[in-house]
């Protein structure tokens, strides 16, 4: 609507209402995972205040001596504006120059993690290092005015052990991305390409485990993944394994309820480009997989980053299918939270479970930031074709 | 593209899809019928306790579950017909409490309660997740193109949030001494629980996925908005249409296959609903047949699971599966024929 005509103009208290709605709605959505990442950062007793305001400021823990001064807060945040201004300006670009083709997904890895550390090490160690002595020496300035607390974050990775949850995270969901684009955009290809009844009844297959529960087939699997050991041995020998309990069988149930979202995905990605050419590849002598590897693959990147978004956010924030199929030991994040339910006795515990939320939500957030085109490219991709 | 070529591309995902989809399905509708129990046997133990002169020896008898050589229970799987579903629907009690007129004590009955919020919950949510996505993609439509981008982002947040962790951070606003709590009770003067009945816990319950889901609702609406027709929207100003009247035969018709495929989605992702129970721990109160199966499937104090019962409630849930499908089936089927002829 660049050029508004003057009958589609809209009057002052419309333009007004539809942008408070606006704000309220942004106000709305981002308050809770907000006011989370405030709570964890203070002392128990002011992270559940009655009083808002005491919970942004934190008197109880600015009493222990922890917090930010003026001259923290005012060098913390020129730093935090470059970093940002960084990150969206030089480091696509460094990606790029370092990683092509196919790379570009492990560049884009390597770099976010790469960014996050050094993220955290500016942060966490070099700035306190550089602004504690000049708070001391500037007086007024260098008093803390906001309580922060990195307390309940260091019991939760430290003492805790989360990382061992993240890492088992991690392999996971690194597992189901992988092997379920790998598995998915064969199939996708296959589909987009194929005209036949069978392809129809295999998207409507598709369509209906899509809807199926989770719980109803992990109440399939169960009694199969317990007693592995014994129902293989006849094939397996000693080797047999217990499904229970092992993270690359949790990959492979993952990789399968994720099959049919996928497949639709990368389908109607695959239906976007065009049929000449491959058939232009084919006429050039090449095999159907030769023109899908060499000539349709560096085009479908776009298509493939976005739908390992969605296998990524399925693999990581499923909660049912690793609480049930994964023992404690090798737990991952979302369910290991629920343990801290079950200790959740003092006020102590629960900041600690409110921090441990904040660290599984930081990954996303980071997400969100990097992704935001792909993720909303992929949410219109099957929507707007029908 | 030649069967034979389409069926090595989609061989690999048939396969992960009929071993760890199909045949768990088959696995759970055989299970639902079966009952594996530990066997059990009746022994004797003489406990003794010392005492003067003379031990004090009592005999009891205990039932234990038998071992075997290598030291695990021996189990035994026998068929029970129908005694799962039996045993989860209570129909004796239903009935009772039909003939007596009393309702509401179907509702004391697990299974039942469960249907029932789930239910609910889906109809509920799916109209608010529909205007309030619709509501949202026209303001921001509205909106000046540079605040756009952070809008969007975010919108996006309450969608890409670990479903456990959303309703955890909505728990914690709320909980015995949190911040909206605390809030409400400075304002009303009174004392406010909000976890402590179930209809406060279900209102938080509906509000926690409008808020999960309008984004995503939002964020279709909002590119559906961008291929609106201008000439239509602009030969409706000149025949002199309101801006209502605009945006209910010009903009939401436009915007119908969109609201359809959303509605779609929703009611598949509602009847899943179950991660909502977890954040608010609402268990006692408020519970859905996923958590139902969950529960179930869950190892009790003695690490026993109940895979019969849960596979029995599993199958329950998949009738309503059924029946939630095969309107857009139909209607997928319909185009399908009318697009190959």
């Amino acid at each position: 609507m660049s050029t508004t005509s003057k009958a589609m103009r809209q009057s002052f208290g419309l333009r007004f209402s539809s942008a408070a709605f606006l704000v309220f709605w942004c106000i709305i959505a981002a308050f809770p995972i907000f006011w989370i990442a405030v709570m964890s950062i203070k002392a128990p007793r002011d992270a559940f205040a009655d009083n808002p305001w005491d919970v942004i400021v934190g008197p109880a823990t600015l009493a222990r001596g922890e917090g930010l001064s003026v001259l923290d807060i005012a060098v913390g945040l020129v730093v935090l504006y470059f970093a940002i201004r960084w990150m969206f300006t030089r480091l696509p670009g460094l990606i790029r120059q370092y990683a092509n083709g196919p790379f570009i997904i492990l560049g884009w890895l390597a770099g976010a993690v790469l960014y996050a550390l050094a993220f955290l090490l500016v942060f966490f160690v070099v700035l306190p290092l550089v602004l504690g002595p000049l708070n001391s020496v500037l007086g007024p300035l260098g008093e803390p005015i906001l309580g922060l607390t990195t307390q309940h974050y260091v019991a939760v990775w430290g003492e805790n052990e989360f990382y061992r949850n993240f890492l088992n995270s991690m392999l996971v969901t690194a597992g189901v991305v992988t092997i379920s684009l790998t598995v998915g955009t064969l199939a996708g290809y296959g589909l987009a390409r194929s005209g036949s009844d069978l392809a129809f009844w295999l998207l409507i297959l598709a369509l209906i485990f899509r809807a199926l529960p989770h719980s109803v087939l992990v109440a399939g699997y169960l009694p199969w993944f317990i007693n592995s050991a014994e129902i293989l041995r006849p094939i397996f020998g000693e080797l047999s394994p217990t499904l229970y309990g092992q993270p690359w069988a949790v990959i492979a149930v993952l990789v399968a309820i994720n099959q049919p979202f996928t497949i639709w995905m990368l389908r109607s990605f695959f239906q976007n480009i065009p049929a000449e050419l491959d058939e232009a590849a084919r006429v050039d002598g090449c095999s159907h997989f030769q023109a899908f590897r060499r000539v349709i693959m560096p085009v479908m990147w776009p298509g493939v980053i976005t739908t390992g978004l969605f296998s990524f956010l399925l693999g990581y924030n499923d909660f049912l299918v690793t609480a049930l199929l994964l023992d404690a030991q090798n737990q991952t994040m979302v369910p290991a939270i629920a343990g801290y339910f079950n200790r959740e006795t003092t006020t102590t515990d629960q900041v600690e479970a409110v921090a441990a939320a904040v660290s599984i939500t930081a990954p996303l957030f980071l997400l969100v930031m990097v992704f935001q085109r792909q993720i909303v490219s992929g949410l219109t991709a099957g929507a707007v074709k029908g | 593209m030649n069967f034979k070529t389409f069926f090595a591309f989609v061989a690999p995902s048939l396969f992960m899809m009929i071993l760890f989809i199909a045949l768990p399905l088959v696995s759970v509708f055989i299970q639902s019928f079966q009952i594996t129990q530990p066997v059990m046997q009746n022994i004797e133990v003489e406990t003794c306790t010392p005492g003067f002169l003379t031990q004090t020896c009592t005999t009891e008898m205990k039932t234990v579950p038998t071992l075997d050589e290598d030291g695990k229970t021996i189990t035994t799987t026998e068929w029970v017909g129908l005694q799962s579903y039996r045993n989860l629907l209570q129909m004796d009690k239903v009935w009772a409490a039909v003939s007596s007129g009393n309702f509401a004590e179907i509702l004391q009955i697990d299974f039942w309660k469960a249907l029932r919020f789930t239910l609910m919950f889906t109809l509920v949510t799916l109209p608010l997740v529909i205007i309030v996505g619709l509501l949202i993609a026209l303001t921001v439509n509205n909106a000046a193109k540079s605040v756009r981008g952070p809008v969007i982002f975010v919108s996006l947040l309450p969608f890409i949030i670990t479903p456990v962790i959303g309703s955890l951070s909505i728990y914690w606003l709320f909980v015995g001494d949190g911040i909206l709590t605390a809030m409400m009770e400075r304002w009303s003067g009174t004392n406010i629980s909000m976890f402590a009945q179930a209809w406060t816990i279900e209102l938080l319950m509906y509000f926690y996925r409008v808020w999960h889901v309008a984004p995503f609702a939002f964020v279709i609406f909002y590119a559906g908005l961008q291929t609106v027709n201008m000439d239509t929207l602009e030969s409706a100003v000149i025949d002199g249409a309101s801006r209502w009247e605009r945006l209910r035969h010009v903009v939401i018709p436009h915007l119908m296959p969109l609201i359809i495929f959303i509605a779609l989605i929703h009611l598949m992702d509602c009847y899943r609903v179950f991660e909502e129970i977890v954040g608010f721990r609402s268990q006692a109160h408020v519970i859905s047949l996923q958590w139902l199966t969950f529960d179930f499937l869950t190892p009790d104090d003695a690490g026993n699971r109940a895979i019969a019962r849960a596979s029995a409630s599993a199958m329950l849930t998949m009738i309503g599966i059924v029946f939630l499908l095969i309107l857009p089936l139909r209607r997928t089927w319909r185009d399908h024929k009318g697009s190959a002829h």
